[in-house]
């Protein structure tokens, strides 16, 4: 017997694998740095506190719902503090952010043939 | 329930290995920590999950709060020591 609560578990927690999935690939396809910050910090932050809540969805109330409820309150503060923090490093050691005119990578190059085509 | 759980155990580990790629074949240091980080939140709910499927969560939630804890203080502590490397005090 499977109850109301558990179909919305499952229905939530699928949508924040689904985030997760999204931030994995982000990470891959994303042309710099400073981008692929943007999906560790927002996509994954996103999916973890979804499926999280879906756990706690499936247990009810107890002990174990409070302990959960601690965890999407830590992961939602400590993970893009993180990410904020090695981006910030990362700009005061002189990385350049990716812009459209920059030459210097070959994806623009790419782009730039497209343009005159 | 339980078959769904595993299921989606299976589907949490391919997409932990993903970000690999980043951590072995990127660009600069900072991608490499990135994906170090990427790997580390997203093995936190594949822990959850396996408690869940072991019906015993009491015990796996513990874990997942100490490496949530040591996932973020040795993220932080990579980048403040590479934001203050070779800084020169005049």
């Amino acid at each position: 017997m499977i109850g109301l609560e558990h179909v919305l578990a499952g229905i939530i927690i699928s949508l924040g694998a689904f985030f997760l999935l999204v931030g994995s690939i982000g990470l891959i396809r994303l042309p710099d740095f400073f981008a692929r910050t943007h999906a560790t910090g927002k996509a994954d932050t996103l999916g973890i506190m979804l499926v999280i809540f879906g756990l706690i969805l499936t247990q009810g109330f107890s002990i174990n719902s409070v302990k959960l409820l601690v965890i999407i309150v830590f992961v939602a503060l400590t993970n893009p503090t993180a990410t904020n923090a090695l981006a910030k490093a990362a700009f005061f050691r002189r990385q350049r952010p990716w812009f459209k005119k920059d030459k210097s990578l070959g994806k623009k190059e790419d782009q730039e043939k497209k343009e005159k085509d | 329930m339980q078959k769904y759980f595993i299921y989606l155990s299976v589907i949490l580990t391919v997409i932990i290995f993903i970000p690999l790629y980043r951590v072995l074949m990127g660009p600069t240091l900072y991608d490499r920590i990135l994906g170090a980080g990427a790997i580390a939140t997203k093995t936190m709910v594949l822990i959850l999950v396996i408690g869940l499927v072991f019906n015993r969560l009491d015990m796996f939630i513990d874990i997942t709060m100490a490496y949530a804890i040591l996932n973020f203080i040795g993220t932080i502590a990579i980048a403040k020591y590479l934001e203050t490397r070779g800084y020169k005090k005049e």
